[in-house]
């Protein structure tokens, strides 16, 4: 079988605070192919952001150093030092567009010269070649290339979003993680940047990691989707799989929770809160809130195989072979 | 008190409140002194609510949902038109009359986290409302246990002495929510009430005011821009666009059967969870919402709109037509 674009194995991160560990990503595995999407679904607080400032080595100061492995093309990128992590990977093969990012655009460079940057810093383009390729990655993000000499404050969120969105896509890399790209936006501005990631993908054949609480979203460009829950993966399946008939108990309830549109059923919430970081419950994280939790729930269930590539953290679906 | 009389002659069938031609403007200096000209926030806005119903306005970032709600509170007089709250008209009430008029009125405010002053104990934010509004010890105490069991934030005992930053995000919005009612309101005007917040909570959140409006008979007005949590919290529907309501029906109605262009482009941007969600391109209008600054002539989606009529839409501003019964819309392609 081909080598995975990227595999992840059995990562973790702690923060150091004053009230003790907290333990923001908690040995998470998940793979993703060339050309594939993973959506990294959860709710508020459960790691991530973490984990992909992990993958990208943008952790604040107070950060542990992160375990495990992850590889990308089969090289263990966590080995690398940090020199060459930069001149080789991150942004190279690997960009990241931040939570928020498209407020932290430098507000007295032009937005042109801004996308450029990421080439005349680690290729050492000119300027004019590096511009030229910016005017092409606004054509692709649907910014019309007049914008290259506004400034971040004549734009809209949108068309802001779309600015961070050219910076990642300017070094032409194989994988670009977009941590909440559309949260602040409009109904009509998500959906036109969800049809930009959608175009992207299908004629560059770049892969993505899309983080996201929102489950309507994760939906427009998931091949997959990995769901979050405090710190840990509990489910990570095919997106019809886990659209159509999700196997987690968490994964059924969040589904439950979704208000839809074309929808007589009434959403449901999901009663109690996830357990602190601090200090997490030994067994299944979920257990103290699960309807269907028994005796065994006191002990971690460890990801359970179901299928090919669909992995269930849950005791009810032990009838599958266990990985850890 | 004081609207006890007032309210035994006010009869069932009368609207609570009414906007009438309401128009909020807000004029935009440069350095202090130069006139930009005026950003109409609120333009020409026309609604009458009954008592004991639910309803949302929906609409996209910068519409003027905020700016409504606070000319409705008073916050903002209006340029232009009136609120008739029970019959009477806010520019006519004196300053007494408009503290009697916010005690009437319940506000959630937009942004929860910024909502809460963090120095202050759950007790001690409940009991500022009461207070200014001389009730007395025995009595606030009373009332902030009941409230704070209403907003399941039971027993009240754990939550009294908690401060802001203690608790839940969900938990915070409850404690807003929880001080937005005590002094009972008979209209409780809820801004983005649930947008901060996680999926799961939402809907606890949503349920909850849902069930307090029902139980109270209080009239609701919630403000959200997102179509998909309306269907099964509010009664009625008003979509909003550039400062003014250019779709009404019930909720149902308006949403199997979007009249308006706008609504429509709203509706086809949405999705329900679904894995073929990503296999398609999604229709979405170009461009963007107008400049309140100077929006378009005529209809002021029509440089947006796929069914743009020219000569029409670019010259004529519609007026309200009712495509089908008791459901409005501002769209020329009606007449
Ligand atoms: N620098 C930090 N120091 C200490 N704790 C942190 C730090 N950054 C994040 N955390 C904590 O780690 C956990 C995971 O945070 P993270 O930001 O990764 O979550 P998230 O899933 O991205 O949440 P959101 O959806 O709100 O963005 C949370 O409990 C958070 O409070
Ligand atoms: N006090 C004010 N002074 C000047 N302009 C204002 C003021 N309040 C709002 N505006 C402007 O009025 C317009 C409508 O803003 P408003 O906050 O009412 O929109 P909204 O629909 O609530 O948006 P959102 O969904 O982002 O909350 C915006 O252009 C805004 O910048
Ligand atoms: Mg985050
Ligand atoms: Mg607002």
């Amino acid at each position: 079988m081909a080598v995975p674009l990227l595999s992840v194995e059995n990562l973790s991160l702690n923060y150091h605070t004053r009230q003790g560990l907290v333990q923001a990503v908690a040995g998470v595995d998940f793979e993703i192919r060339h050309r594939e999407a993973l959506v990294v679904l959860g709710e508020s607080g459960c790691g991530k952001s973490s984990l992909a400032k992990t993958l990208m080595r943008t952790l604040p100061r107070n950060a542990g150093r992160p375990e495990g492995r992850v590889l990308l093309e089969g090289e263990d990128i966590m080995a690398l030092d940090e020199e060459r992590f930069r001149r080789q990977v991150r942004w190279l093969r690997i960009a990241l567009v931040m939570q928020a990012s498209m407020n932290a655009l430098n507000p007295v460079v032009r937005v042109g010269e801004q996308v450029a940057e990421p080439l005349r810093v680690l290729r050492g383009w000119s300027r004019v070649r590096a511009q030229e390729r910016a005017a092409e990655v606004f054509d692709l993000v649907g910014i019309s290339t007049d914008f290259l000499t506004r400034y971040p404050f004549e734009l809209s969120g949108g068309m802001r979003q779309r600015v961070v969105l050219a910076m990642a896509l300017v070094t032409d890399p194989q994988l670009i993680i977009l941590d909440e790209p559309t949260s602040a936006l409009d109904v009509l501005t998500q959906a036109s940047i969800m049809n930009v990631l959608k175009r992207i993908k299908r004629e560059q054949g770049t892969s993505f990691i899309l983080i996201t609480h929102d489950v309507a979203t994760s939906s427009e460009l998931a091949d997959r989707v990995a769901l979050m829950y405090a710190g840990q993966i509990v489910e990570t399946s095919s997106a019809a799989e886990f659209f159509r008939e999700p196997a987690h108990p968490y994964a059924r309830m969040l589904m439950d929770s979704v208000p839809r549109l074309h929808q007589e059923a009434r959403p449901t919430h999901i009663p109690g809160q996830p357990p602190s970081l601090l200090d997490p419950p030994s067994g299944c994280r979920f257990a103290d809130r699960c309807p269907q939790r028994f005796d065994l729930c006191e002990r971690d269930p460890g990801a359970f195989r179901k299928g090919d590539r669909r992995r269930v953290r849950c005791w009810l679906h032990a009838g599958g072979s266990q990985l850890s | 008190m004081s609207h006890a009389t007032s309210a035994a002659r006010v009869d069932a069938d009368q609207p609570l409140v009414e906007a009438r031609d309401l128009r909020t403007w807000f004029e935009l200096r440069q350095w202090g002194f130069m006139r930009l000209g005026s950003v109409k926030a609120v333009d020409g806005v026309n609604f009458s609510l009954r008592r004991g119903e639910s309803v949302a306005f929906v609409g996209e970032s910068g519409c003027g949902k905020s700016s409504l709600a606070r000319t409705l509170l008073g916050l903002h007089q209006p340029t232009e038109g009136d609120v008739i709250f029970e019959g009477q008209s806010m520019a006519r009430l004196g300053r007494r009359g408009m503290r009697d008029y916010r005690a009437r009125v319940g506000y959630v405010q937009q942004d929860p986290f910024g909502a809460l002053p963090p120095f202050l104990d759950v007790r001690r934010i409940l009991a500022e409302p009461l207070k200014i509004h001389g009730v007395g010890r025995s009595e606030r105490e009373r009332r902030i246990r009941a409230v704070l069991e209403e907003v399941r934030l039971s027993p009240a005992d754990d939550y009294l002495r908690k401060f802001p930053h203690m608790l839940s995000g969900g938990q915070q919005q409850r404690v807003v929510i929880a001080r937005a009612l005590i002094l009972e309101p008979s209209l409780l005007i809820a801004d983005e009430p649930v947008s901060m917040l996680d999926a799961s909570v939402r809907v606890e959140i949503l349920d909850l005011l849902y069930r307090i409006q029902q139980r109270r008979e209080l009239t609701l007005a919630f403000i959200t821009h997102d179509l998909s949590t309306v269907r099964h919290f509010a009664d009625r529907i008003f979509v909003m666009y550039a400062g003014r309501i250019v779709e009404t029906a019930t909720v149902n109605e308006l949403l199997d059967h979007p009249q308006h262009p706008y609504t429509q482009a709203l509706l086809a941007a949405l999705a329900d969870p679904d894995p073929d969600n990503a296999l398609e391109l999604r229709e979405v209008p170009g461009g963007e919402a107008p400049s309140l600054l100077n929006p378009p002539p005529g209809c002021r989606f029509h440089p947006r709109c796929p069914k743009h009529m020219p000569g029409v839409c670019d010259v004529e501003d519609p007026e309200n037509f009712e495509p089908r019964p008791g459901h409005l819309s501002a769209c020329l392609l009606h007449r």
